[in-house]
């Protein structure tokens, strides 16, 4: 547990919204268990720290939400991605990748370093 | 994205939305712990340790719901509504409390507020000409005018030989016109001016337009330029008043336009006809004739210093050229507003330190009030600091609640200060308001609204403050334990003792002055005149200039009106004078004694020319000699009558009776003394009393005159029948200024001054005299409470009423004492300040400071005594048992 990294701030966003992209509707327990998944369970996620995100996503627009019926047949809250959501969730990864590349080209020593 | 998530949040504050809210998050985080658990349970987790797991990783269910509130909500805003909630429960709970507050802030507020109006209007709204600040007022000075008149050869010199100003434009002392109209003559108000004036004033006619330059010259047609209220009025407010002629002075006049509905001009308020300077006229013509006053445009650069140093070099030269007539005439200028606000600057100034003073003893008396319910409310405050409440939250609470008082409290004292206002503008009579043309300004404008919310913040800064320095935090802890007895209240003693200590001290200082200013309007109303103002009424009659111009006329004229007048019912005696006692200070003359070396020197003196019933309809005292004889008229050698400052003031030791004097203007013949007077008010009201030659009227019959009656019955009813009787005798002559001698003395000028600062002072003394004596009485009174233990202790050992009696009556002497001292020595303070606003009364006036002494010692006596004899009457048994 203790190696786990942190989320970082504002990247949780980022991972709600493509994790919604992926798997479309899905609600707020889904999504956690998503993320941990998907980082190879090498983030340590207080599941609770993701309403308040999920929250504020809605409040921006981003995503929107709908009671549903869980696979298990609970009743749930499903969140779903809007088309503003999309854009942020284009605009943020593009920002992402650019920084992580250049942040990459720092840290690994290549051939064309000076 | 932002603007739509903050609206939101600010939605999500809405009590409906947080119910929803709530229920809606229960039930995903409900819904999301079952998956979790469905989940661990399919590893083969126990229940109880599915359910452990999962709520770990939830991060626990309250933070979770803490977090997602702060995240759905503004934490800030709602905060403050919750403190604002929780003031408002506060307060409602002690509504004593709470209307004593609110008042008492009011009352301070509203006088600041309204007081600060006048000074708004007065000193701060800019007039309503062009650049105004760069407008000056110049005038001559001599040796005992400061602000003397000049002659337009002077004006017209000045025009040419200054550096320092853009412009300068005159406008003469006028009594206004002659107004013919269909009903016969009117006197109407306004006056002549230079052609450049409104363009110098920066002011441009609403319809038509200016005088052209060179339109106040002798070839130039006449032309008149009338006020908008004088067009609305005469002229039904038509556009077709352009060219339309009107005979004023007997001539007449082509309107060229009309000034704008805003304009004023102070000295003449209620002008409503404007026409030109003639060089022509005949006292224009004459450089001993003074008759203008001027006003100019700095130029660029020029400050009002250097455009005074400018100016005295051209009354210099002006010296040298005419000794004659300009002999110690030097320049005077000073700013436009000067002249237009007038006498009321000083008097403003002290009335808004004094309501500042008020405002302050209301916010101390305050501050005794939340002292002493911040001390009742230590335990509170204690226990919900030890539940957690941060101290930046308890302080949070504190200041909202002040703000809260002094927001109510600004705004209640808006309605205040507007009621205020008006009563302050009531005691103003209708045709003085002319004069006073900057009260048109007067109302809530947004000036006063934030000086208003200024104050509001700044009291609720010291309620929010003080409170909370008491109960910070080190002693939150002592609050729980010492709860309803021990030391708080002995700190909350010495602490409000001080500041009752301070109210008395402010409330004497207002109520020295206040007596100050009172005795100075009562002996100003009852100021010597040297005649005897009840029954006595007057009203002046003017003709065209073209009527009555010979000597025989005017006589003939005046008999038959003097005759006329004494047929009437209830007449007992008539004169004529050439205006009005307790008038203006015009109407002077230059004179030398015959027989004197000092020949070349002019004495100026005021002069009158009366009909011989004159001192006898007055009730003047006569000192030595005789009065004029009916027969004297111009076939008799010449008389005159002096008063008695004339003759101590020129002939000092001697026998004035039989001494001859000529006046300054030529035919220069020698008049014999006959008879001295006592001084009668010929001049202004407060002004010292000058000396005063008196001639008969039939020997020097004057180009204008005054109708003096004294009646039987009640004057008012008098004047219509004079006004009548002279327009039975000439229906071209006009009548004005028809006024009682009381009606006059009461709305002189001066008195008005002295009226309304006395009752103002007066006023704002009461009210700081009420608030000193209710905070004594609560600080005695909450002592008392406080002490009704160690009372107890004490009757019980033995103690006599009496000497409980002199407990806590030592201690309220102390603190009056203390107050009364330091009071008294801020009002000897107070009253050099104000000693410019005195009139006959000194500013160390032994009777007034013992009076407010002895008034403030015996309230205080009252408000001591009745807590003191609720100690005395402490029944031990009760009041051991009590705690």
């Amino acid at each position: 547990m203790d190696d786990k990294a942190d989320v970082w701030q504002g990247t949780l966003a980022l991972m709600v919204l493509k994790t919604l992209e992926t798997l479309g509707p899905l609600h707020g327990y889904g999504i956690a268990r998503r993320i941990e998944q998907t980082s190879g369970n090498l983030l340590s996620l207080n599941y609770g720290t993701l309403y308040p995100a999920l929250l504020k996503l809605e409040q921006e627009g981003a995503i929107a939400s709908a009671w549903g019926v869980s696979e298990n047949n609970r009743k749930a809250k499903f969140y779903r991605l809007t088309r503003a959501g999309r854009k942020q969730l284009d605009r943020a990864a593009s920002d992402w990748q650019q920084t992580t590349a250049i942040l990459a080209r720092f840290l690994s020593p290549s051939e064309d370093a000076v | 994205m932002k603007l739509r998530a903050w609206l939101s949040r600010l939605a999500g504050m809405l009590p409906g939305a947080r119910r929803e809210r709530e229920r809606e998050l229960a039930a995903e985080i409900d819904s999301h712990l079952q998956m979790h658990i469905d989940d661990n349970l399919r590893c083969g987790m126990t229940p109880e340790q599915a359910r452990r797991e999962a709520i770990l990783q939830l991060g626990g269910v309250e933070a979770t719901k803490e977090a997602y509130r702060d995240r759905s909500t503004i934490p800030f805003l709602e905060h403050l509504v919750q403190d604002f909630r929780f003031a408002i429960r506060q307060l409602r709970k002690s509504p004593g409390f709470t209307c004593t507050a609110v008042l008492v802030l009011a009352l301070g507020m509203s006088a600041s507020v309204a007081i600060f109006a006048f000074v708004d209007a007065a000193l701060i709204q800019p007039l309503p000409y062009r650049d105004q600040s760069r407008l000056v007022a110049v005038s001559e000075t001599a040796p005992d005018y400061p602000r003397a008149l000049l002659s337009y050869a002077d004006f017209a010199d000045w025009k040419r030989l200054n550096h320092v100003f853009k412009s300068i434009d005159a406008y003469a002392l006028n009594g206004g016109f002659t107004l013919s109209t269909r009903s016969g003559a009117e006197q109407a108000a306004g006056t002549r001016v230079s052609a450049g004036f409104f363009r110098t004033l920066g002011v441009s006619p609403l319809l038509g337009r200016d005088f052209y330059p060179g339109e106040d010259s002798p070839a130039a047609p006449q032309t008149v330029l009338i006020s908008y209220a004088a067009w609305q009025r005469r002229f039904g407010g038509t556009d077709d008043v352009l060219g339309k002629t009107v005979t004023l002075n007997g001539s007449p006049h082509v309107i060229i336009g009309v000034l704008p509905r805003d304009f004023h001009f102070a000295p003449y308020g209620g002008a409503e006809f404007w026409s030109t300077l003639r060089s022509s006229d005949s006292c224009e013509q004459s450089r001993g004739c003074r008759n203008v006053f001027t006003v100019a445009r700095l130029s660029d650069g020029i400050s009002i210093q250097a455009a005074s140093a400018g100016m005295q070099v051209a009354a210099r030269q002006l010296q040298r050229e005419y000794p004659e007539s300009n002999r110690d005439l030097a320049a005077n200028v000073e700013s436009l507003r000067d002249i237009v606000v007038g006498d009321v600057r000083p008097i403003l100034l002290v009335m808004l330190s004094s309501a500042c003073l008020l405002l302050l003893i209301a916010c101390v008396n305050l501050t005794t009030l939340l002292l002493a319910r911040s001390d009742s409310r230590r335990r509170e405050i204690a226990l919900r600091g030890a539940l957690g409440a941060s101290s930046s939250r308890l302080f949070h609470q504190f200041a909202t609640e002040g703000l809260v008082l002094a927001v109510a409290a600004g705004s209640l004292s808006l309605v205040f200060a507007e009621w205020g206002m008006r009563l302050l503008v009531s005691i103003v009579p209708e045709d003085k308001l002319e004069s006073m043309p900057w009260l048109r300004g007067l109302g809530l404008d947004y000036r006063l609204v934030a000086f208003a919310c200024g104050i509001s913040l700044v009291a609720g800064a010291i309620f929010a403050v003080i409170p909370f320095l008491r109960v910070s935090a080190p002693d939150l802890a002592d609050g729980l334990r010492a709860g309803t007895r021990g030391s708080s209240g002995t700190m909350w003693q010495r602490v409000g003792a001080k500041l009752v200590v301070v109210q008395v001290a402010l409330a004497m200082v207002l109520m020295v002055s206040s007596g100050l200013l009172g005795r100075s309007l009562y002996l100003l109303l009852h100021v010597d005149t040297g005649m005897q103002p009840d029954h006595l009424a007057s009203a002046q009659v003017d003709w065209l200039p073209d009527r009555y111009s010979t000597d025989e006329q005017r006589v003939r004229l005046e008999r038959r009106t003097l005759k006329e007048i004494a047929a009437l019912p209830g007449v007992r005696s008539v004169a004529v004078s050439l205006t009005h006692p307790v008038g203006s200070d015009w109407g002077t003359t230059g004179f030398h004694i015959v027989g004197r070396t000092d020949q070349g020197e002019q004495h100026e003196v005021i002069s009158r020319q009366v009909s011989p019933a004159y001192f006898k309809t007055l009730e003047a005292r006569l000192i030595r000699g005789r009065y004029f004889r009916e027969s004297e008229d111009a076939s008799k050698p010449p008389v005159i009558i002096v008063n008695r400052t004339l003759a101590s003031r020129y002939f000092a030791g001697e026998d004035p009776i039989g001494k001859q004097i000529c006046y300054a203007w030529s035919p220069r013949i020698p008049r014999q003394i006959v008879g001295v007077v006592e001084d009668i008010k010929e001049g202004s009201l407060e002004n010292a009393n000058w000396p005063a030659v008196y001639a008969p009227f039939d020997q020097n019959p004057a180009g204008m005159l005054t109708v003096l009656v004294r009646t039987s019955m009640a004057e008012e009813a008098v004047l219509p029948q004079v006004a009548a009787t002279i327009h039975h005798i000439d229906r071209d002559l006009s009548v004005h200024d028809e006024s009682t001698m009381t009606d006059r003395i009461n709305g002189a000028p001066a008195t008005l001054l002295h009226r309304s600062s006395a009752w103002v002072m007066g006023t704002f003394a009461g009210i700081a005299f009420v608030l000193g004596i209710v905070g004594l009485y609560g600080v005695v009174a909450y002592s008392v409470s406080q002490r009704t233990r160690e009372i107890g202790v004490r009757i019980a050992l033995g103690a006599e009423p009496r000497s409980v009696y002199r407990l806590i009556l030592t201690e309220a002497a102390r603190v009056v004492g203390v107050g009364t001292v330091l009071g008294a020595a801020g009002a000897l303070g107070a009253a050099r300040l104000i000693r410019g606003l005195l009139f006959g009364v000194s500013p160390w006036d032994g009777p007034t400071l013992a009076m407010a002494i002895t008034v403030l010692g015996l309230a205080a006596g009252v408000a001591s005594f009745i807590p003191a004899r609720r100690a005395a009457s402490i029944d031990p048994v009760e009041a051991l048992r009590a705690e």
